[in-house]
């Protein structure tokens, strides 16, 4: 038998304090960017804050330097660019910055460059415009989708365990959406819809991973093998670890193929899938166990289901 | 236990076999029509087979303004008809207006005769002075609400004609909500004169140029009630260079497109540029014969959505109920043009508000990327399961393999798109597939390592994890299915394969696997598990 963890008998509980220290801070952090992105600061991409997106692909190597000069010029001073290295690829962004009017600057834009970089031919890849509205529109949305979604979690789980389990997997959930916002806005890279989608993925992933340990405190209360809970939870843990790992590495090797051949669309989605797996891990461990310990008290009443 | 694995295998044979009756139409070309022909397949987003979505707003309150001013000109013309001076006019609101009439019971009868010419309109008598009296004229609610309906209605129709004229396969145009179109057009090439030809108003007017005032007067404010100023734009052919000509022309329309027969392009041979002739239909030649008899040696502006094409002289009087526009058009912009007028003008304004458009070169390689990643994150998960879990992991790879196939299918069965994020989706249900098998080979070898025979170790391995497994897949589908209600569509095309993929795991990894087990063991009883 090959075995990445054995026997472990790591004191999980034991370690709560640091833990929820660390998560505090994540969290507090994820706050933190949830008011800006709702807002619409903190890097949003152009679907959520509005404005224009383009990727151009050059025949030649292209100065970005000339390229935010020729824009500057145009009045388009706070664009953001982005090359592909080894591809010539540029991608544009102009944002909309809460602007209430609603005009479309592609089409002047892409002109103005096949004047200007006449020596340098392109191709228009993609355009995406939004207007603010539809990007309010979105925000709105993805927010209530996270919402929608946490309460149909702590449902189901306060029908499959009880409520207290529910509304503890409820909370590491949300603790693993902060962190990946706060994680995402310390690193400045941007948040667009698939972030979101991302998050929503992570969210679903790792309350699998919670509801794993959950499974495993159940029925180890059932068979009373340990005399408290905590101590019941560190048993818990200690039993799914190999699992966990296990499953977090596929997951984790499937995410990282994306990262790195999936192309540049879907690469900050590969990462905050990456990042989200990572996080989720620790959540199942770290949140969701000692939540419910500290709401339960250390009686050993049997759960539901 | 013989006849629960055979009806067990039957079962994977059969969904097999008709997995690949259902993909193979959307994988290959190279099979017989009567195959091909008859299966659903896969859809390709936009985002991968490259193409335009765009989302427009449709202006209602404009729609209902040219209403209300295509009523006050008829309004008028009627009242001088009937012989009653109208002294003033005065737009009121976005929805109506007032007319002044002079004292004596001028103002009453015109109330009279309004209500019953525009049954649509509300008319009522207003204020009565010594120097004369005021009708007031609005919409009534059910009409404005019949145009706002229409303008959506009408622009969808309008929309579609243009797009079937243009030649896109498989267009998608809905009206969304009050005021919103959707368009979507898979596979358009030439991105900007598709959106173009889409959000064009392509309100054609012929209207009279007033050569009795001043341009330099007009430009400095003192424009003639009954005058606006609109703007010829032409481009010297030699330098490129684009100039704009002011023409101060009569507000009125003497003709519009919407009495436009057919339109077709032309090419001059002899200067080499392209022209748009039209046909009228018969109310239309009528009018043009009767206007152009009326003025000639005037010059007549030809105005599309307000911008001046072209404002020839009228030599003579022209009875045949054609007329051309000119201008210097590239072969392109004629032949849009000529689609916009054989399809109609939009009865109100669009904007753009959301325009999506992937070129299909981003498409392609999207795919391949996309494709690339799949197949290498599928590969390193099937190696990882095999190198630990030997041959156990074997199985469940196999597992894989027809959870993939399985999922493919039932994408092809369901008509669904497979969007780029789709495909992120397969390849993270692939790593998560995985996750129930390893829930239950940890499960076996607790129970191995607790001394179970392997047999009993098999069994109690599926039975412990059963729930846990179900739960596990619950949780990520309720994720799913409320990305799939919030997203939008490539979004949606991810929560699709997820959802897809990881319900179809519920049976692979339970089922395909364990059949594997109970077969080696049926046999002859395991003595040891490679797990």
């Amino acid at each position: 038998m090959m075995e990445l963890v054995k026997n472990t008998k790591i004191d999980f509980m034991g370690l709560k304090k640091y833990a929820f220290a660390f998560s505090a801070a994540l969290t507090i952090l994820g706050l933190v960017g949830t008011v800006q992105v709702y807002r619409g600061k903190a890097n949003l991409g152009i679907d959520l804050a509005g404005g224009t997106s383009m990727q151009l692909k050059f025949q030649k190597p292209v100065a970005m330097d000339e390229v935010r000069a020729i824009l500057s010029k145009a009045g388009h001073a706070e664009a953001t660019l982005q090359g592909v290295p080894g591809e010539n690829i540029l991608l544009i962004k102009l944002r909309a910055h809460g602007k209430a009017e609603e005009k479309m600057v592609a089409e002047p834009v892409i002109n103005l460059l096949r004047q200007s970089l006449a020596g340098n031919p392109f191709v228009v890849e993609s355009v995406s415009e939004i207007g603010p509205a539809i990007g309010h529109k979105l925000r709105q949305d993805a927010a209530l989708a996270l919402l929608v979604s946490a309460l149909a979690i702590i449902v189901y789980l306060a029908w499959r365990f009880e409520f207290k389990f529910g509304v503890a997997a409820a909370i590491a959930t949300f603790h693993d959406i902060f962190a990946m916002v706060g994680i995402f806005f310390l690193l400045g890279i941007e948040k667009d819809l698939l972030f979101i989608t991302a998050l929503l993925t992570i969210g679903g992933y790792s309350l699998t991973d919670t509801v794993v340990v959950f499974d495993r405190i159940r029925e180890n209360i059932r068979l009373r093998k340990r005399a408290t809970f905590s101590e019941t939870i560190n048993l818990s843990v200690n039993e799914v670890l190999s699992r966990t790992i296990v499953t977090s590495l596929t997951v984790f090797l499937a995410t990282i193929s994306l990262l790195l051949f999936g192309g540049i669309v879907l690469h900050n989605f590969a990462l905050a899938l990456a990042i989200g797996i990572l996080i989720g891990t620790y959540s199942s461990i770290f949140v969701a166990s000692p939540v419910i310990a500290m709401w339960r008290g250390e009686k050993m009443t049997e759960v539901k289901g | 236990m013989w006849k629960s694995i055979s009806w067990r295998i039957t079962l994977i044979a059969v969904l097999t076999a008709g997995s690949l009756i259902v993909l193979l139409p959307s994988l290959t070309d190279q099979l017989p029509a009567a195959w091909k022909d008859r299966m659903p397949k896969i859809n390709l987003g936009l985002d991968l087979q490259g193409g335009v979505f765009l989302r427009l707003s449709v202006e209602l309150d404009k729609a209902i303004e040219n209403t209300i001013l295509r009523y006050s000109d008829e309004a008028r013309a009627v009242c001088r008809e009937k012989g009653l001076p109208v002294l003033a006019y005065q737009k009121a609101g976005n929805d109506g207006f007032s007319l002044k009439f002079p004292p004596g019971d001028f103002a009453a009868r015109a109330v009279a005769l309004l209500k019953d010419e525009f049954p649509s309109l509300t008319v009522s008598l207003g204020e009565v002075k010594s120097d004369g009296a005021t009708v007031t004229v609005s919409l009534k609610p059910q009409e404005i609400q019949a145009i706002r309906t229409n303008a959506v209605v009408q622009g969808v129709e309008t929309i579609r004609n243009r797009i079937d004229q243009f030649g896109v396969r498989e267009p998608q145009i809905i009206a969304e909500g009050e005021d919103r179109i959707v368009v979507q057009l898979p596979g358009v090439k030439d991105q900007q004169r598709a959106i173009e030809l889409v959000g064009k108003t392509a309100l054609l007017e012929f209207k009279l140029v007033d050569d009795g005032v001043s341009i330099e007067e007009a430009l400095k404010g003192n424009v003639p009630e009954e005058d606006q100023v609109l703007y010829q734009k032409s481009v010297d052919p030699q330098t490129g260079r684009a100039t704009k000509t002011p023409l101060v022309v009569k507000k009125r329309a003497l003709l519009t497109g919407d009495t436009i027969k057919t339109a077709k392009v032309n090419f001059d041979s002899r200067q080499g540029g392209a022209h748009v002739s039209m046909s009228f239909d018969s109310r239309g030649a009528k009018v043009f014969d009767r206007v152009t008899a009326e003025n000639v040696k005037r010059r007549l502006a030809i105005v599309l959505d307000d911008s001046i094409y072209s404002a020839p002289v009228i030599q003579e009087r022209i009875s045949g109920g054609e007329a051309q526009i000119t201008g210097n058009f590239t072969p392109e912009e004629a032949a849009d043009l000529a689609i916009v007028l054989r399809a109609g003008s939009l009865p109100a304004p669009v904007k753009v508000i959301q325009n999506v458009s992937i070129g299909p070169s981003l498409g392609l390689d999207s795919i391949q990327k996309g494709i690339r990643a799949a197949i290498i994150g599928a590969l390193l998960v099937v190696i990882f399961m095999a190198v630990y879990y030997r041959f156990a992991g074997v199985v469940a790879d196999f597992a894989l393999v027809f959870n993939i196939l399985f999922l493919l299918a039932g994408m092809a069965a369901f008509s669904a798109t497979l969007t780029l994020p789709g495909i992120a989706g397969i390849i993270l249900a692939i790593g998560m597939a995985v996750d129930s098998n390893v829930l239950i080979f940890e499960r076996i070898r607790e129970e191995i390592r607790a001394k179970k025979a392997v047999r009993a170790a098999i069994d109690a391995g599926y039975d412990k994890a059963f729930w846990t497994v179900v739960d596990s897949h619950v949780t990520t589908l309720i994720t799913a299915v409320i990305l799939f209600q919030f997203g939008t569509g490539p979004i949606k095309g991810f929560a699709v394969s997820l959802s897809m993929g990881v319900a179809i795991n519920l049976f692979t990894a339970l089922v395909c696997t364990k059949v594997v087990f109970d077969y080696l063991n049926a046999k002859k009883p395991m003595q040891a598990l490679s797990i």
